[in-house]
């Protein structure tokens, strides 16, 4: 069985995060790491790797997409149990929109199943920084695949995977069969920690650079310049004006938060 | 004028308000036109409720045949819908199954796709808020039929008569389309409260409720209030992550946001930055979340919010 868990290595949350000058990401200048939100796919991988332990050989391959340091997310994907790792890195594609990101990833998904085929790809619910969550299904439309998503538990048996999903309105499961894309939320469990031996031993496994012509891509089908939509302005938002503070004793502020709300027109 | 089709967001025929933002906005771009994926007798009620805001023509898919089948076929309808139209734009309903479909249909027809638009001005041109909400971008699709997701709340619903006629439309699903399938379904207990996404005023809780969330309820009933929770609340286990607001959870932006004992952690602030009026009651004057706040209160919730509570249903009696 053959496993792929898509990780993206995206800009420290807590960082400054800001555009360049071409309204992209400033994915160069500022520290990063492996989308925690990619974790708990990577996570889901390894278990299902685990539980199929006796059985059959899975393998988990972590693919990424991005410049140089994004090879640090294929890395920590390693470190916690991944078998091998692609980097797809290639100048053109910096700048590139989540359309072409997915035809990447759809190139790279199919090339890594040119000896057995792919049976799921493992994405996290969204990156930390863009946020879109639209790549998945990008990616699924591509490949001709179902997908099944926003799982927050993730069972599976021979060719079947079943999910459950929370939405505002039901707790659902979903049923789907092999080959197919899932994606996994913050709820589907914590997420391990690479441990020693997981480090030593990930220094010892295959971490490959692919370039777009690797994967038969063409330079112009990737980057800002084949991108399907343009930013043309990022402004940042004013700072919001400080507001009135106030400190409470014993509930003495009631008649001036009433006060503020009546102002508002919200009471 | 091109038609701007707009998916209908519904429960079982019932047209959510978010659909009529949609319209309004569709307007701005076109002849406004509904689609509507659902029972085939429902067509008329829903073109009824679409008319009052300007829907000229309402497509009727009956989804018969692919209900429980998840996003593909709906994706599949769309697309084959768009080819026959050619409309302006595409507008769907920002939810994470709405920008699923969006994903899809992007690929379909080989289009642009801008989601979670907080607006769309007449020249097409799609607004975003990005990073937490610390930037807000402006930009547009330049390949092919505009496809925008829009999130609730992102515009007032403007009453605007429409023909409304309803026209049936045969989409032609492919079985490779319905092979994901929701197997079962257990509906989530009625609250009697707002939608998290739709409310106009939002009462959260965080770790500094300790669990008690019965201040944080009383003044979210006196205020018609949704309620909300921190990340923190919810991994303890005392809400459902339904009631999730953050990176993680749902993105809010009510007229009224008030967190009580939230830190105001980036993550939770990515959730509700662009909610229009901020309050906050926590003990820890230092916290971040005052940094937005446009009336803090330093001080115990538990004391604070029965006595606000008390104060306002002694103002209105
Ligand atoms: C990938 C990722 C995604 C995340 N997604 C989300 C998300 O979607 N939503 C989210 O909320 N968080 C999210 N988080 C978690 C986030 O970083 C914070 O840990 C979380 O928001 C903290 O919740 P809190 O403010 O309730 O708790 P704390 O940070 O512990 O704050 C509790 C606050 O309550 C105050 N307090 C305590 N007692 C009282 C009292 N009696 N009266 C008044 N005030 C009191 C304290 O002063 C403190 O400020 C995410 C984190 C990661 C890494």
């Amino acid at each position: 069985m053959n496993i792929v868990v898509l990780v993206k290595h995206v800009p420290d949350a807590t960082a400054d995060r800001r555009f360049e000058p071409d309204l992209t990401v400033d994915r160069v200048g500022v520290d990063g790491l492996l989308s925690e939100l990619d974790e708990y796919a990577v996570e889901q991988a390894l278990q299902i790797k685990e539980k199929r332990a006796d059985g059959e050989e899975v393998v988990v391959t972590a693919l990424t997409v991005g410049p140089e340091q994004a090879a640090e997310a294929a890395r920590k994907a390693l470190q916690m149990g991944a078998d091998r790792a692609v980097h797809v890195s290639d100048d053109a594609i910096a700048g590139s929109d989540a359309l072409a990101t997915s035809l990447v990833l759809a190139r790279a998904t199919e090339r890594l199943g040119e000896g057995a085929p792919v049976d799921v790809v493992m994405c996290g619910m969204a990156s930390t920084d863009a946020g879109l969550s639209v790549v998945p299904a990008m990616l699924a439309e591509r490949l001709g695949l179902p997908q099944v998503t926003l799982a927050s538990v993730v069972e599976s048996q021979g060719d079947q995977v079943r999910i459950k999903r929370d939405t505002d309105a039901a707790t659902e499961v979903i049923g789907g069969t092999m080959p197919l894309v899932l994606s996994v939320t913050d709820q589907s469990g914590e997420a391990r920690y690479p441990s020693f031996k997981g480090i030593m031993a990930a220094k010892k496994k295959p971490l490959e650079t692919w370039s777009l012509a690797d994967i038969g891509l063409d330079a112009s089908a990737v980057g800002l310049a084949a991108a399907y939509t343009t930013v043309e302005e990022a402004a940042a938002r004013p700072p919001r004006a400080a507001g009135e503070m106030v400190t409470d004793q014993d509930g003495s502020s009631a008649a001036a938060l009433a006060d503020f709300l009546a102002s508002k027109k919200f009471i | 004028m091109s038609e701007v089709l707009v998916l209908v967001d519904h429960v079982d025929g019932a047209v959510k308000r978010s659909t009529f933002e949609l319209l309004t906005l569709a307007a701005r771009l076109g002849t406004p036109a509904a689609v509507f994926i659902g029972a085939a007798d429902a067509g008329a009620r829903v073109a009824e409720a679409v008319r009052a805001y300007g829907a000229q023509r309402v497509h009727v898919v009956d989804d018969a045949p692919i209900k429980g089948y998840l996003v593909a076929p709906t994706a599949e309808a769309l697309a084959q819908l768009a080819r026959q139209v050619e409309p302006a734009a595409i507008l769907i309903p920002s939810g994470a199954e709405g920008k699923e479909v969006a994903g899809r249909l992007s690929v379909k027809l080989d289009s642009g796709l801008i989601t979670d638009a907080i607006d769309v001005t007449e020249d097409g041109a799609a607004v975003q808020s990005a990073f937490a909400g610390n930037y807000t971008l402006t930009g547009r699709v330049t390949k092919g039929t505009p496809i925008i997701t829009v999130k609730p709340n992102s515009v007032a619903p403007v009453e605007a008569a429409g023909a409304g006629t309803v026209v049936p439309f045969a989409a032609h699903i492919s079985d490779a389309a319905r092979t994901a399938q929701i197997v079962a379904t257990q509906p989530r207990q009625a609250t009697g409260r707002p939608e998290l996404t739709e409310a106009a005023i939002i009462v959260s809780g965080g770790r500094g409720t300790g669990g008690d969330f019965t201040a944080v309820e009383a003044l979210a009933d006196e205020l018609g209030a949704a309620v909300g929770a921190s990340r923190a609340a919810v991994d303890s286990g005392w809400k459902p992550h339904t009631f999730q607001v953050g990176q993680t959870g749902k993105v809010v932006s009510p007229q009224l946001y008030v967190a009580n004992g939230i830190s105001g952690a980036i993550q939770h602030r990515a959730g509700m930055q662009t909610s229009k009026t901020i309050v906050a009651v926590n003990k820890d004057e230092e916290a971040p979340i005052f940094e937005l706040t446009d009336f803090g209160v330093v001080g115990d919730l538990h004391t604070v919010l029965p006595a606000v509570t008390e104060e306002i249903r002694r103002r209105r009696a």
